[in-house]
């Protein structure tokens, strides 16, 4: 059998409804989770009459994102009906836009193993989103609709197919939600169905170089990171196979859409909607273009805050933190913001990159808190910067310092009062220590001997007695000091 | 291209449009849009050469709102007209997919 | 007065200001005059009978008990009509001449149906139409035709057909209908009434169910251009609910309707629109009229809207197209008429709205979906949006060299029932000389210019550039104080 490379092609389609107050063309609220149908208006509802009016700040976030996304904002935009029937768009058309997106042709860079890769973006839209269907439990022979969701704004972000494997799809996808919650556009929450991901994939195969396209599949609506890189996964194995199978090709096979089913962890094919490909696209009367001016979109640009990678590669180079130690710290907004308010504090970029990474983040994954503000972490930046001073500074040790750390969130105190409280503070008193220091000599006359005789570790015993006979608390770092200074007499 | 339509055709259409046709309204509407058809292709004649399509009746652009909510409707209010009903939803006939996709 | 209908609604401002008349008589008298002539016309087709006569008394009371003028409202008690395409939450059905919306009871107030209420009009009922508004003819309405007070066995024309019918019978001395293509301006003509549509973006459409968006608009019936000016100066003005509502000042109109100088005044007369198919008598006396501008001072200047000969064909394309998408709402789901016969939810929308609307809706959002489907949007809508353009192209470059376009309204004067209804093309033709207006977005009017031997109505057609209604109203006025046909009654009247 001859040799087979097999190279996966994915693109992506994300949906990232922004965050307003008011939906897209009317006033009512974006909330999410309120009892069915009571966010609605006749706007929304599509009641005979009615007409639409654009919200001006889901335009600028939509502008922004297009902008962090590295797109040229259009000069010129305008809005078109897409028309389908479906009893969750109560217009039968969805508002969006077709042939002049709000922004086109920019990239999002994503790091995985091999290194850093831009991912090409071919364009970003603004769009209505749909209602939602409930299906009555038990199989009831009717559906259910609540338009509460119809109408708010929905980013479309359509990346070119640069991605080449499961890694890159979850990257890009993982990037995108970083990049979007950065900018403060979305919440991008997962679970209320704010991020929405539809892979498209296919694979080219060669064999004798000759090369073999798969089908392309869209996979629709994938609600997860870990869903698209089950899908994705489960569609290079199954196109493959289906390939070897029947040899069928692009040509042949053309575009087909398959769903997800996260509990078999099967894609499966969708029921093609009747005509679904004949959206007739045509300018919506009821809208007027727009043409932003340049100060608006200057002032736009001006207020982008430092997007993911460059704030790492900032805190990397200017800090010198690890790329590790800057890639947690700044995957997310807040936790950036909280870290650089510790740094600001106290001038101490690395132990407070180590205390944040460390203790901070076991005690937050511990009380399983979820950081989407700042106000959610558990401590503030400024009671930690005075622990970061406490421990760098030698008045406390490392150990008493994730004692108190846990207790400062634990009671709220600040690290001086509880360091007080405990008594945990070291003697980095020398005259104190000589004492010890001596009769720890005294006591082990082995290890000393040892010790002149070249065995350098054997210090290590000696230093215990001393921190024993000090309850603890004595400065290692002057305890050395002072044994080295008197074993060498 | 050929301007006349069929009743193939026009039963496309229909279906694009949700309109249930019987074969005699198939056959009607084929006659009478073909007709139709032909008359507005007239407007291929015209010289339209680097002409820009009037798509926006009006001359202006950036028309905003504020995002301000206003008072929504009570769900009864939404629902006032809907030919059926639950408590709280339209009903409709069990779709089967999750929804569409914007 | 032996007739309260018989007075313009300023002569009834003017005379409930000074005590004369109250709104509850007017009122009165309107629905009494309904009563007596609405089985044979059919203009409504629905009438708030108590709650307008409730609305006249508070108006009354409050003029009594010293309220002024000014903040009564400019329309204070005045009997009005609007077409049934305008929403209102008043518990009336909003049919929109549509089976399909039969028992439609709208949550809101259109934004023109606030400005009259606001105003102090008060809202009779509301006027038959073509379903949707599509038709020249009120033939089409789902609840059975108008007819034409002049002659009850002729069209009143259409969209607006009820509207324009009510104030020809003086049922009301105005009435609020909608233009896409001539559904004021022509039923304005066939009926002998004045017919207008403001510049698209003088009113706003919000509340007003959507035929063709980028055409539809909203404008003034009454039997006088003066109070076409009253009624003009209410429904204008910007609505932060419809983004194609422009912020442009609204003159006063009423006192703008002298200010035209007749002397330096050039008309112009297009070729276009005395082409074949024009009636003898409607030529005749479009010509007179035009003379009487000449007598008046006014320059004839020739122009040539060579595309206008493409409207038809540009309004077929464009307007189908933004109804098949416009009514795409009416399936059934969340309002209106839903199929007892539904199975799964693709036949319940095609059965729902195989049901609820007439052929000539179907016929137009099937054409409407043709035009915008794949592999003809090119040949047809993109070609439309061309030619679009060359019509206001040659509107700009005509309104360079004249103040305004005269010409016919309406080909023909009122044609029988069920002349045209076989050939869907013949009564598009109707439409011939208004629709341009519309694809241009300029304002236009039809003003009585005469009537046929046989007694029916002709209406002249002036046009002008956009937003210079105040002058529209102007030059019309001339023909109107020459003519004084607003005085001549229909037939209907005297056999009552
Ligand atoms: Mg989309
Ligand atoms: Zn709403």
């Amino acid at each position: 059998m001859s040799q087979l490379t097999v190279k996966t092609i994915v693109g992506i389609e994300v949906h990232v409804q922004l965050k307003t107050r008011t939906k897209l063309f009317c006033g009512c609220r974006t909330s999410f989770g309120d009892a069915p149908n009571t966010n609605t208006c006749p706007v929304c509802l599509g009641l005979p009459g009615v007409l639409p009016v654009m919200n001006r700040e889901a335009y600028r976030l939509s502008v922004m994102t297009a902008m962090a996304l590295k797109c040229k904002p259009a000069r010129h935009t305008k809005w078109d009906r897409k028309h389908y029937y479906y009893p969750d768009l109560p217009k039968n058309y969805q508002i969006s836009q077709y042939d002049q997106p709000l922004g086109e042709h920019g990239f999002l860079e994503i790091e995985t193993s091999q290194g850093r890769r831009k991912i090409r973006v071919l364009r970003v839209h603004l769009e209505e989103d749909a209602g939602k269907l409930l299906h009555a439990e038990g199989g009831g022979n009717y559906s259910e609709v609540d338009l509460n969701r119809t109408g708010t704004p929905l980013l479309e972000i359509v990346s070119e197919p640069d991605m080449t494997s499961v890694e890159e799809a979850r990257a890009y996808c993982t990037t995108l939600r970083q990049l979007v919650t950065y900018l403060g556009v979305s919440e991008a929450n997962m679970q209320m169905g704010q991020m929405r991901f539809e892979p498209n994939i296919n694979l080219h195969i060669s064999r004798d170089g000759e090369i073999f396209k798969t089908p392309i599949v869209e996979l629709k609506n994938l609600n997860s990171f870990r869903s698209v890189e089950r899908a994705v996964a489960y569609e290079e194995r199954r196109q493959l196979a289906a390939w070897q199978e029947s040899g069928i090709t692009l040509s042949q096979g053309g575009k087909t859409t398959r769903g997800w089913n996260d509990t078999s962890g099967e894609t499966y094919v969708q029921r093609e909607k009747e005509e679904a490909h004949d959206y007739r696209y045509f300018p919506e009367p009821d809208l007027v273009v727009v043409e932003p001016e340049e100060s608006w979109l200057a002032e736009i640009e001006r207020n982008l805050p430092e997007l993911p990678l460059e704030k790492k590669d900032r805190f990397i180079n200017s800090y010198g933190l690890s790329e590790y130690d800057a890639g947690v710290l700044t995957s997310t907004a807040e936790m950036a913001h909280y870290y650089e308010a510790v740094v600001t504090a106290t001038n101490r970029p690395k132990p407070a990159a180590n205390w944040i990474t460390q203790a901070l983040t076991r005690e937050i994954n511990a009380r399983g808190i979820e950081i989407n503000r700042l106000e959610d972490f558990p401590l503030s930046a400024e009671r930690l910067a005075e622990l970061v001073l406490a421990v760098d500074g030698g008045t406390i040790s490392k150990n008493a310092g994730d004692t108190v750390l846990s207790e400062m969130i634990e009671s709220g105190k600040s690290a001086q009062a509880i360091i007080d409280e405990k008594g945990l503070a070291q003697v980095s008193d020398s005259s104190a220590l000589e004492g010890i220091v001596d009769e720890a000599i005294a006591a082990n006359p082995g290890p000393v001997a040892d010790y002149k005789a070249g065995k350098k570790q054997a210090i290590g015993r000696i230093m215990g007695a001393v921190m024993k006979a000090s309850g603890g608390k004595a400065n290692p770092r002057l305890v050395t000091e002072i044994l080295e200074r008197k074993l060498a007499e | 291209m050929t301007s006349a339509l069929d009743p193939q055709q026009v039963r496309k259409i229909a279906r694009l449009a949700r309109i249930r046709l019987s074969d005699d309204e198939q056959q009607m509407f084929a006659e009478q849009l073909s007709r139709i058809v032909a008359y507005v292709g007239k407007l291929n004649q015209l010289d339209l050469k680097d002409v820009p399509p009037l798509s926006h009746a009006l001359p202006v652009a950036n028309v905003f709102r504020d995002d301000e909510p206003h008072q929504s409707l009570s769900a009864d209010e939404a629902l006032a007209n809907a030919p059926q009903r639950t408590d709280r939803c339209f009903k409709v006939p069990r779709v089967l997919d999750e929804g569409s996709s914007a | 007065m032996s007739d309260l209908m018989e007075m313009t609604a300023l002569e009834m401002r003017a005379a409930m200001e000074c005590g004369e008349v109250t709104s509850r008589q007017l009122v009165g008298a309107s629905f009494d005059r309904i009563a007596a002539l609405d089985e044979r016309v059919h203009a409504f087709i629905s009438l708030r009978h108590d709650d307008a006569l409730a609305e006249a008394e508070a108006i009354d009371s409050r003029r009594a008990a010293g309220e002024s003028a000014a903040k009564l409202g400019p329309l204070a008690g005045i009997p009005i009509a609007i077409k049934d395409n305008l929403c209102t939450r008043d518990g009336l059905a909003t049919t929109c001449g549509s089976k399909m919306l039969e028992n439609f009871r709208a949550p809101y107030d259109a934004h023109v149906v606030q400005k009259l209420r606001a105003a102090g009009a008060i809202i009779v009922g509301k006027c038959n139409l073509d379903e949707f508004a599509m038709g020249s003819s009120t033939e089409n309405s789902g609840f059975g035709p108008t007819r034409n007070p002049w002659n009850l066995e002729c069209v009143p024309g259409g969209s607006s057909g009820g509207s324009a019918a009510c104030v020809a019978s003086r049922m009301v001395p105005m009435a609020v209908g909608s233009d896409t293509g001539g559904s004021i301006r022509q039923p304005g003509s066939l009926c002998g009434v004045i017919g207008m549509k403001p510049t698209y973006g003088r009113v706003s459409r919000y509340g007003l169910i959507a035929f063709a968006s980028s055409l539809d608009q909203i404008g003034p019936f009454t039997r006088t251009v003066d109070d076409a000016a009253l009624l003009l100066g209410v429904l204008s003005g910007p609505d932060s609910r419809d983004s194609t509502c422009l912020d442009h000042p609204v003159p006063d109109y009423l006192a703008g309707l002298e200010q035209v100088d007749f002397k330096n005044l050039r008309i112009g007369v297009p070729g276009e629109f005395f082409g074949q198919g024009l009636d003898a008598e409607v030529e005749k006396a479009v010509r007179r009229a035009i003379k009487i501008y000449e007598d008046a001072g006014a320059t004839l200047v020739e122009v040539d809207l060579p595309h206008s000969a493409y409207a038809v064909e540009t309004y077929y394309i464009v307007a189908t197209a933004e109804c098949s998408s416009n009514l795409a709402r009416y399936d059934g789901v969340h309002y209106g008429h839903r199929s007892t016969a539904e199975a799964g939810m693709i036949d319940m929308y095609e059965h729902s709205r195989a049901e609820g609307f007439g052929d000539e809706v179907k016929r137009r959002v099937m054409l409407g979906t043709h035009v915008l489907s794949s592999g003809y949007y090119d040949a047809y809508y993109l070609t439309a949006l061309k030619v679009r353009q060359k019509i206001k192209q040659d509107f700009d470059q005509a309104f360079a060299k004249v103040d305004c376009i005269m010409g016919p309204t309406s080909p023909s004067p009122a044609f029988l029932f069920g002349a045209r209804t076989d050939d869907p093309l013949s009564m598009y033709l109707s439409d011939i000389y208004t629709i341009s207006a519309n694809l241009a977005t300029i304002p236009g009017i039809s003003v009585p210019c005469g009537h046929t031997e046989s007694g029916l109505p002709i209406g002249l057609q002036i046009m002008s550039d956009v937003f210079t209604e105040d002058r529209l109203l102007g030059i019309a006025r001339l023909i109107q104080e020459s003519r004084q046909d607003y005085r001549r009654r229909p037939p209907i009247l005297e056999s009552n």
